[in-house]
């Protein structure tokens, strides 16, 4: 086992605390109450906290362990509080990028504009394998792309928020930042009338007026469903909870079907039509005549309705193209090229290991970089090089010479730290924060998001698949 | 609704109501043997196979039908489908797949039951007391229908959920007294000794119908008075009557829902008849074994029939 290197590398930034141990705004009130509430009291809260969730059956799979077997995501009680001045910034920072990256999704599957302009190389969109040809000359129902959209944020100092990945397929997770904040109000119902936070459980709510507003025009009062590949699926809590929260119907492949250029679901009195699919299975699932024929979550003939314009899917068939690591690099240039503005949030540096003066470069500064997949998510697959063995990066920097195009390396950020239960009390922690960005007719946020929390001391890793727990996340009010 | 939605709670309502019958039928075995003519325990624990099934299935994996091999096949075994075990953890599962349907709290006392259930082996019941855990499942299966009828919107869910319940419920009456009457019914022998007296009285306890028959006949308990409060009588809550009675309660209201017939109404209502309108001595004069087998191949076509009108969604 690994032995976490304490304290990290580069001082990191802490939330509540300034460098000269005072306390920040926005921990105003929360630092007086995390002093003055005793460790017994926390413990005891946690522990109910727990039981809420068990009972309430909030779970996750694990796709290592045996089929079926759920755990709960840790949750610490100490939430994380941003001001509603950082709040704003990153608000419009964040509707700014997804407003780039859906008209980027539509350009590459039209005109091609940003290729022909050259903004970006041609092969690394047309060559990527989330690239879909049969979305050309396709305008989805409302032109969305990226209905919604998760894009994962992390401090490093004061006043910027720096961008480490765009999740356009189908982000989970949203679900925690809702049910977090149920539990702390009925855990510290105090909490909330002394101070003066942004409520997120109307986020079910924006999220169906979204999926109506985008209906293609025949459906009049439009019938939504959320699809899901079942009750195996590591979200499928999310896809149940959703679909209760926005009163629809929670379908997998099996209960709908394709007939006479429309498509179905399976009902007690007959086949109903179904106008709004928000879809939580992959394109390579969806239709098993257009993608991977041996798909048995899919609807056969969809693409072909979606084709022709009668069901919306949410998120579009081929948005993968744009939240892939290769391309990433690039969101800043997507804003100036079609908004004309500067990007408001920040991308971390990138080095394209394909390049060969890029992997020339990592190669050289393995012990200080985090090198990822291109493709991977959840954590997997990744070196931390600070954190490394010098075997573990020998074996890296093989497998980087062997197939330099699967990987990209960045600096190892100083993720910001927020107070956080554990053990010995209260203790920093490194975080993250998801927020879910919402695109119909237009673009909205709602305050707040998934905070995820690397527990370990020292640890960066902040996925639920690696050990890393939730906080409930506060955007204070004016 | 989806169709599958149907499908899981439907069987949901079965499931449950299965582990309940299950319980009853072994906890009333279990008192059986107690009983100082302790050599026909080991033909009551048969019997206790017989009437749940899959004895081909025990004997395949079993060396002596023994009661502690019994009961670990039809409470703790995983791989017995129908053992308290799985039915309450299948029934958790269709609890999950139809959250949106139904109610927190329905969730919630099933998530419950489960993870009791799973934390549970031989030597843990046996130091609870075999009783005390058969009522605990009993009393599950009450919460079941108590939070169902207390939380849920009457609403289709609601009625495929009961359709289930009162399915099984009739299903597992006429099992149990099928083999059970001809186990307590030695040919030749007089009826009405003391013997016979808690025999059949525990048959009737693990119906809930021992001060109910009391009550309705003022008598010493007669083996055809038995099985007429079984069949007929439709004031008695686990009598084949009274579960069509509710069957025939809940496709009224589904046909008010729907707005149109289905088959499955027409067969429900054909078996209803038989039993609001049946007499026990023609029961009898058939002979009661064949009453039942053709009474639970009706059942059963019922269960498939409404199946096929609404749980696949053509």
């Amino acid at each position: 086992m690994r032995t976490p290197v304490h304290p990290p590398a580069v001082p990191a930034f802490d939330e509540m605390r300034d460098a000269g141990g005072l306390v920040r705004p926005a921990y105003d009130r929360l630092a007086d109450w995390l002093t003055k509430t005793p460790k017994s009291v926390f413990r005891r809260k946690r522990q109910e906290a727990e039981l809420l969730f068990r009972r309430l059956g909030i779970t996750f799979a694990v796709y290592s362990d045996d089929a079926g077997v759920e755990r709960l995501i840790p949750f610490d009680i100490v939430p994380r509080v941003l001001t509603a001045a950082e709040w704003a910034r990153l608000e419009a920072g964040l509707i700014q990028r997804v407003r780039a990256l859906n008209a980027f999704i539509h350009d590459i599957y039209h005109g091609q504009q940003i290729l022909k302009a050259g903004v970006i190389p041609e092969e690394f969109v047309l060559c990527n394998a989330q690239f879909r040809p049969e979305m050309l000359g396709i305008v989805p129902p409302g032109g969305v792309w990226a209905h919604v959209a998760g894009i994962d944020v992390v401090r490093v100092d004061e006043g910027d928020f720096y961008v480490l990945e765009d999740n356009l397929r189908s982000p989970s997770g949203v679900s925690y930042m809702i049910e977090n904040r149920s539990v702390m109000m009925r855990l510290f119902p105090e909490l909330f009338s002394q101070n003066r936070i942004a409520p997120v459980d109307h986020y079910p709510n924006e999220l169906l007026s979204m999926l109506r507003s985008v209906a293609p025009p025949h459906a009049g009062n439009p019938t939504v469903v959320v699809v899901t590949p079942g009750m195996y699926n590591s979200a499928y809590f999310e896809h149940a909870f959703l679909a209760d929260e926005m009163g629809v119907e929670l379908v997998e492949g099996q209960d709908l079907f394709v007939t006479d250029g429309f498509v179905f679901m399976r009902t007690p009195q007959g086949p109903r039509r179904v106008d709004v699919i928000y879809r939580r299975i992959d394109d390579d699932y969806l239709d098993p005549l257009a993608f991977n024929s041996q798909s048995v979550l899919g609807v056969p003939g969809l693409l072909s309705v979606y084709a022709q314009g009668n069901v919306a899917l949410a998120n579009a068939i081929g948005t993968g193209v744009a939240d892939d690591k290769s391309i990433y690099p690039y969101v800043p240039d997507m804003v100036r090229f079609y908004l004309g503005e500067e990007a408001i949030l920040k991308n971390v540096q990138t080095w394209q290991c394909r390049e060969p003066d890029s992997l020339r470069y990592v190669l050289d500064h393995l012990d200080e970089l985090v090198v990822k997949e291109v493709h991977g998510s959840g954590g997997y697959g990744m070196l931390i090089g600070p954190r490394a063995s010098t075997a573990e990066r020998a074996e890296f920097a093989a497998r980087l010479r062997a197939t330099p195009d699967r990987y990209i390396a960045q600096p190892t950020l100083a993720l910001s730290t927020c107070p956080t239960f554990v053990q010995q009390g209260i203790a920093p922690r490194h975080v993250d924060l998801r927020p879910y960005v919402l695109t119909g007719r237009t673009t909205r946020v709602v305050p707040g998001g998934l905070t995820r929390v690397a527990l370990e001391e020292g640890s960066l890793v902040v996925n639920s698949s690696q050990g890393g727990g939730t906080k409930d996340t506060w955007v204070l009010q004016e | 609704m989806l169709s599958r939605t149907a499908n899981d709670l439907f069987w949901m309502g079965r499931y449950v109501e299965r582990a309940e019958n299950t319980a009853r039928m072994l906890d009333v075995t279990w008192r059986m043997s107690l009983l100082p003519s302790g050599d026909r325990a080991a033909g009551d624990w048969g019997a206790a196979l017989q009437i749940g099934g899959g004895e081909d299935v025990f004997a395949e994996r079993y060396v002596s039908a023994n009661a502690r091999n019994i009961i670990q096949y039809m409470v703790l075994d995983g791989d017995n489908p129908s053992s308290i075990y799985s039915v309450f953890r299948l029934a958790r599962e269709n609890a999950r797949a139809t959250r949106g349907t139904t109610t927190t709290e329905l969730w919630q006392s099933l998530n419950d039951t489960w993870l009791e259930v799973q934390a549970l082996d031989y030597d843990k019941i046996a130091k609870r007391g075999f009783s005390r855990f058969f009522d605990w499942v009993k009393e599950r299966s009450h919460l079941f229908r108590g939070v169902s009828t207390g939380t849920m919107l009457r609403d289709d869910a609601y009625f495929f959920q009961r359709l289930g319940t009162f399915l099984e419920r009739a299903d597992n009456t006429a099992r149990l007294l099928d083999v059970k009457y001809h186990i307590l019914l030695p040919a030749g022998e007089p009826v009405g000794g003391a013997i016979d007296y808690y025999q059949w009285g525990a048959l009737l306890r693990s119906v809930s119908a021992f001060s109910a028959y009391k009550r309705r006949f003022h008598d010493a308990i007669w083996p055809q008075r038995v099985a007429e409060l079984l069949i007929l009588h439709g004031d008695m809550p686990r009598s084949l009557h009274s579960c069509y009675r509710e069957l025939d309660g809940l496709f009224a209201a589904l046909r008010e829902l729907y707005r149109r017939d289905f088959e499955c109404f027409r067969l429900a209502g054909k078996n209803y008849s038989r039993l609001r309108y049946g007499r026990a001595e023609s029961i009898f004069q058939r002979g009661l074994h064949e009453y039942l087998a053709d009474f639970l191949d009706r059942n059963a076509d019922l269960g498939a029939q409404i199946s096929s009108d609404f749980m696949l969604g053509n």
